[in-house]
């Protein structure tokens, strides 16, 4: 069981490795430049920056993020019935059946979304 | 746990990444840009060594000798730490994916466990965390929109990428993805379950929801990895480079390493999941027209040669899904956010959703 995922945690070491060792090549062999005030402010296209960086954004990101949390959690639920789908539909398809059910009530709650605009980016 | 096991692994591992996933990514990076050119009708990079074939060791240095500079304003921690994020899942991701039979007895893949879609997926979606973090913690304008849009870009699509797959689980009946390989060598590719078995008509009833979940599956790996039509964490147009536009040197080179990376692990998977991993059909007239299968279990230099071919088959299916995704980059317009947003919520959650179903009832009333 753990001698499976030794190679795993190999390849994030040698990708991390990686990573860490093409930036401090970079830092060593990289030109080093003079700093100025334009150079340090953030890039605006050439235009002095006005007001901040992290400006406040529409919030309707949020409930996407929340809308997925909720779906993906049912994508998660589905896995686990198609490894076993073929042995149980042998014997009944209540396998099916309660699958689609299941499926029904989640997709009364993305109607509700749907309905009230969380999903509308026109408005 | 022995030596040799280690061994095996640790080859197996530097051989993906530093013979395989690296030059890969550079020589995307050309292939791209001469492709951009024959489909625009220029030239392309045709100056450095035979047919600019030497551009993306100009480019390595170039990157490398660069000034490193860290803008004043960034959140120093945050913003060194976005690019490594970037490309380390993407490189990992591929240590499950199956890329040969055997060579000399190892079986070629780097990490064979039992959840494996699960883990693409668990490792894949830390990626969007680079982007996130880069677009924050360079603390400016357009890097923080091109960081908020492609956070929810990537989430949204991910409910399809993780829909499309389930049909191919109900069909093997695992995770493993060696077995999902195994189950296409003998049953037909997933696009093409009919494939010697060409009287069974459920089989061929099956073939309508497997391309259908094959196309869904590559337009989602289109947006999760921000390929034209759906760049737009990074539109040039509007958002002057999106999330890495503050970032400089090895670290926007980090970037690209990592977008390329996704690009390949995803083409990676999809050929494992859909178009019969590293398995090439050939026509033997030997006593009778059937496929014969090669792979690296053959006795002698056979085996050898079987399992290099393998392998080679493998890259080249990827490389080709590699063509097709700069090809749909010069040939379609970058969509509207809203029309994104509609199209992966509405259209292909949708669809793969109802795919899932027939495929289950498909399997319900037809003998397999």
């Amino acid at each position: 069981m753990l001698r499976e995922y030794l190679p795993v945690l190999l390849q994030i070491i040698v990708a991390i490795g990686f990573a860490a060792s093409a930036l401090l090549v970079s830092i060593v062999v990289g030109k080093t430049g003079k700093r100025t005030g334009a150079k340090d402010s953030a890039y605006e296209c050439g235009m002095v920056p006005q007001g901040e960086g992290q400006s406040r954004f529409s919030v309707r990101f949020y409930l996407v993020a929340m809308l997925f949390i909720l779906f993906d959690l049912e994508i998660v639920f589905m896995y686990p019935w198609a490894v076993v789908y073929k042995e149980a539909i042998a014997q009944s398809s209540l396998v099916f059946w309660s699958m689609l059910s299941f499926i029904s009530i989640l997709m009364v709650g993305y109607v509700y979304a749907l309905k009230k605009g969380a999903l509308d980016w026109k408005k | 746990m022995n030596v040799f096991f280690i061994t095996t692994s640790l080859l197996k591992i530097i051989g993906m990444i530093f013979v395989v996933i690296l030059p890969m990514v550079s020589y995307a990076v050309y292939a791209e840009r001469r492709v951009s050119a024959l489909i625009q009708d220029r030239l392309g990079p045709n100056r450095v060594g035979p047919a600019g074939l030497f551009q993306p060791i100009a480019d390595a240095a170039k990157f490398l000798f660069k000034e490193d500079f860290t803008p004043a304003q960034v959140n120093k921690f945050y913003y060194w730490l976005a690019p490594c994020l970037a490309m380390v899942p993407a490189i990992t991701t591929i240590a499950v994916v199956p890329f040969g039979s055997t060579l000399l007895g190892v079986p070629m893949v780097i990490a064979d466990i039992n959840v494996g879609i699960l883990y693409v997926f668990a490792i894949s979606s830390l990626g969007v965390y680079g982007i996130v973090l880069a677009g924050w913690a360079s603390n400016s304008k357009y890097p923080f929109l091109g960081g908020v849009r492609s956070s929810s870009q990537m989430i949204s699509y991910e409910l399809s990428l993780g829909l499309a797959v389930i049909p191919v689980f109900l069909l093997v009946g695992n995770l493993r993805l060696t077995n999902v390989v195994r189950y296409q060598i003998e049953n037909g590719w997933m696009i093409a379950p009919f494939i010697g078995d060409w009287a069974n008509l459920g089989k061929w009833l099956l073939a309508i929801p497997m391309i259908t979940s094959f196309f869904v599956f590559t337009i989602a790996v289109f947006a999760e990895t921000n390929r034209l039509p759906f760049d737009l964490p990074e539109a040039e147009q509007e958002l002057a480079g999106g999330y890495h536009t503050e970032y400089s040197s090895m670290k926007f080179a980090l970037f690209f390493l990592g977008e390329y990376a996704a690009m390949i692990t995803g083409s990676a998977i999809i050929v494992t999941l859909f178009l019969g991993g590293w398995h090439l059909p050939l026509p033997s007239l030997h006593g009778g027209f059937h496929w014969l299968v090669v792979d690296g279990t053959a006795p002698g230099w056979r085996g050898v040669v079987g399992g290099l071919f393998n392998i080679a088959t493998f890259f080249v299916k990827v490389a080709a899904l590699l063509f097709m995704f700069m090809w749909v980059r010069w040939t379609l317009p970058r969509f509207r956010y809203d029309q994104l947003m509609r199209l992966g919520w509405l259209f292909f959650f949708e669809i793969a959703l109802v795919n899932i179903f027939i495929v289950a009832g498909i399997l319900a009333y037809f003998q397999f």
